[in-house]
């Protein structure tokens, strides 16, 4: 007899640590597991969250990477799985699988300089690489965040964020497609913080997280700057339900998302996402 | 032995029994072809009396009915709604169930089923699309792989296909050359039927060793030979060419989408049908007082809205995308995916599709009216 590989579709339980609303309906999950040694991930990768008798959905990791014990989710409540993980107290059960899917190609970054571009919770599955980055800063170039959130309120990370942007090393900009309170910072989509940031685009990595006509515009503004599509670096979201590409939902021509993304090079998939309803 | 591995042999009706007796003592469950409503479906089967002996039946776009022969054949007729499929990658199972108590929570499997499996009457288009499913799921689902473990396969030589069937142009059949314990071939020339039976693995050796046969002689190997070559020929539909994935990669907005979605009523019918088409969803459960938790998965369609749903809506909201997704699927992105194609030329998709859609058809006209 074959010893059984471990069951990729069972949940491993886990608990809720804590929890840290970070704006409407979002909310980031510290997860406590009985994993040991924990199963680590990459920045970009998500694991699949069970609300026990409510059903899955993929979140990808939030968190640092080099605290693999502290396994952060932030969440935005848009539907009934996402909801019910969003309510969720300290000590609450809930299901685990993953990691799964590719992460972002920060071994290519070594010595290049990265900008990461967020559009709205696009912000989220950024964050493990720029932690990363910033964790072994003197191995890269110039590090700029691009983050365009619809308003003042709808900024995530709002603390950490005030925190990177004392930072000598790290350029981040901010902007809101519109903003209702005072706000001194720039309005309008992010793309537009493209066009007025400096990067050197031959030795410039772009990695790029949001809504999916965002990452259109925004990897279109960095071609026009003069990245090659092979620098350009997106976090696809597609209906991911077993991760491990055997259930068909979440194909985009020939990628299986679950299995050949969510982190793909843009030159792979520039056509494909040109074609409406693929 | 290695003689015996490529000779031929001859069997009857009766030694067909015996070899379903053999199989049935040594604890397999029997499934095979059988007529239930008016239709040839896959089934436990008691012995040979169970095969629709004396059916044939008769396929075209949207139709299909059982016809009687004018002999006693046990394999007269092509394949059915059903493929062997639901044996092993089941339309509806449990995954997991679990109890939540104030203090715990624990998860536990469900049992899964390990009872030896024996197929009967297996044609080269669904021993295709099982190495099919085998690619797709073999390393990856662990449920799939524990129904897999233990099959014997007998299987059957094509020599009636019907007026959808296009395996031939698909290189899948009509004649069995892989994946195979024991294959057979019926002459129809006697009545009752013989067989030429061929084996290939030491199971079917033994098999074959524990019933009555005899050698088969010229005449009964050039009658099976001839038999798969008329079949080979009378194919009812063609795919034209095996290498579509260029063809479609180039015209994925082609205005022949636009009238095949008019036509399309989005049923899924021919995913259901499909013997390779693997999508699933998962659906859980809970009692009320939210303590009995559990998880299903069941055979799901990239036909409905809700396939390719993210928050906001489907990435597929028409008829046009939808059937786009599935043919290019098919033909041109499952070889990226699993190194083959994902049609073995069974036509169930012709036959079961209730306005009649022919994929070959609608191949031929993206062909015909390329994008340059």
């Amino acid at each position: 007899m074959d010893v059984p590989l471990p069951d990729p579709l069972r949940p491993r339980i886990a608990r809720v640590r804590s929890t840290h609303r970070e704006g409407p309906e979002v909310c980031t999950l510290e997860l406590e597991t009985d994993q040991d040694p924990p199963a680590g991930f990459a920045p970009g990768q998500f694991n699949m969250l069970t609300a026990f008798g409510v059903g899955e959905v993929p979140i990808s990791f939030s968190g640092d990477p080099a605290e693999p014990r502290r396994v952060r989710h932030t969440v935005r409540a848009v539907g009934a799985v996402s909801s019910a993980l969003v309510r969720l107290h300290a000590g609450a059960p809930l299901g685990v699988r993953g990691p799964f899917g590719t992460g972002w190609p920060l071994p290519e970054a070594a010595g290049r300089d990265v900008v990461l571009i967020a559009g709205g919770l696009g912000i989220a599955p950024l964050r493990p690489a720029l932690y990363q980055l910033l964790g072994a800063r003197s191995r890269y170039g110039r590090l700029t965040l691009l983050y365009g959130a619809r308003g003042p309120r709808d900024i995530l990370f709002r603390r950490e964020l005030d925190a990177w942007r004392t930072r000598t090393d790290l350029t981040v900009e901010m902007t809101v497609d519109h903003a209702a309170r005072p706000w001194h910072g720039h309005v309008g989509v992010v793309t537009t913080l493209i066009e007025r940031a400096r990067f050197d685009a031959q030795r410039t990595l772009a990695l790029v997280c949001g809504p999916e006509i965002m990452m259109r515009f925004a990897a279109e503004a960095l071609g026009a700057g003069g990245i090659a599509p092979e620098a350009i670096f997106l976090s696809l979201e597609r209906n991911m339900h077993c991760g491990i590409g055997t259930c068909g939902h979440c194909q985009l021509g020939g990628l299986l998302v679950c299995r050949d993304g969510p982190v793909v090079r843009y030159a792979r998939v520039r056509d494909a996402l040109r074609v409406r309803e693929l | 032995m290695s003689s015996q591995m490529n000779s031929a042999h001859v069997i009857d009706v009766t030694g067909f029994n015996h070899l379903l007796g053999w199989l049935g003592e040594r604890g397999y469950r029997i499934v095979g072809p059988t007529v239930r409503d008016g239709a040839i479906a896959y089934d436990d089967l008691a012995g040979a009396g169970d095969l629709p002996r004396g059916w044939t039946d008769e396929q075209a776009p949207g139709h299909y009915r059982l016809r009687r022969r004018n002999d006693t054949a046990l394999f007269g007729y092509a394949v059915g709604a059903h493929s062997y499929k639901r044996f092993f990658h089941p339309p509806w199972e449990a995954l997991w169930h679990a109890r939540r108590e104030p203090e715990t929570l624990q998860a536990q499997d469900e049992p899964s089923s390990t009872q030896r499996l024996a197929l009967i009457g297996v044609r080269a288009c669904e021993i295709r699309a099982i190495a099919i499913q085998d690619r797709v799921l073999l390393e990856r689902d662990p449920q799939y792989r524990a129904r897999r473990a233990e099959v014997f396969i007998v299987a059957v030589n094509c020599t009636t296909p019907s007026g959808t069937c296009f395996c031939a142009s698909m290189q899948a059949g009509p004649q069995v050359s892989t994946g195979f314990d024991v294959v057979l071939t019926e002459l129809c020339s006697a009545d009752p039927p013989v067989f030429v039976v061929r084996v290939a693995t030491a199971a079917g050796r033994e098999a074959l060793t524990a019933i009555t046969h005899r050698a088969a002689t010229e005449t009964e190997m050039a009658v099976a030979e001839s038999a798969l070559r008329y079949a080979a020929e009378h194919m009812g539909r063609q795919m034209p060419g095996a290498d579509l994935a260029p063809l479609l990669r180039r015209n994925l907005e082609h205005p022949r989408w636009n009238a095949v979605a008019e036509r399309c009523l989005a049923c899924g019918n021919c995913t259901a049908v499909c013997p390779t088409c693997f999508c699933t969803t998962v659906e859980d459960t809970s009692d009320l007082s939210g303590r009995a938790l559990s998880r299903s998965r069941r055979w799901d369609s990239c036909f409905t809205a809700e396939f390719s749903y993210v928050h906001g809506g489907s990435v597929r909201p028409s008829t046009r995308a939808r059937y786009r997704q599935w043919m290019t699927h098919k033909l041109a992105t499952w070889p990226e995916q699993f190194g083959t194609s994902g049609c073995v030329g069974c036509g169930r998709c012709i036959t079961w599709c209730p306005v009649g859609i022919d994929i070959t058809e609608e191949l031929a006209a993206l062909g015909a009216d390329s994008a340059a």
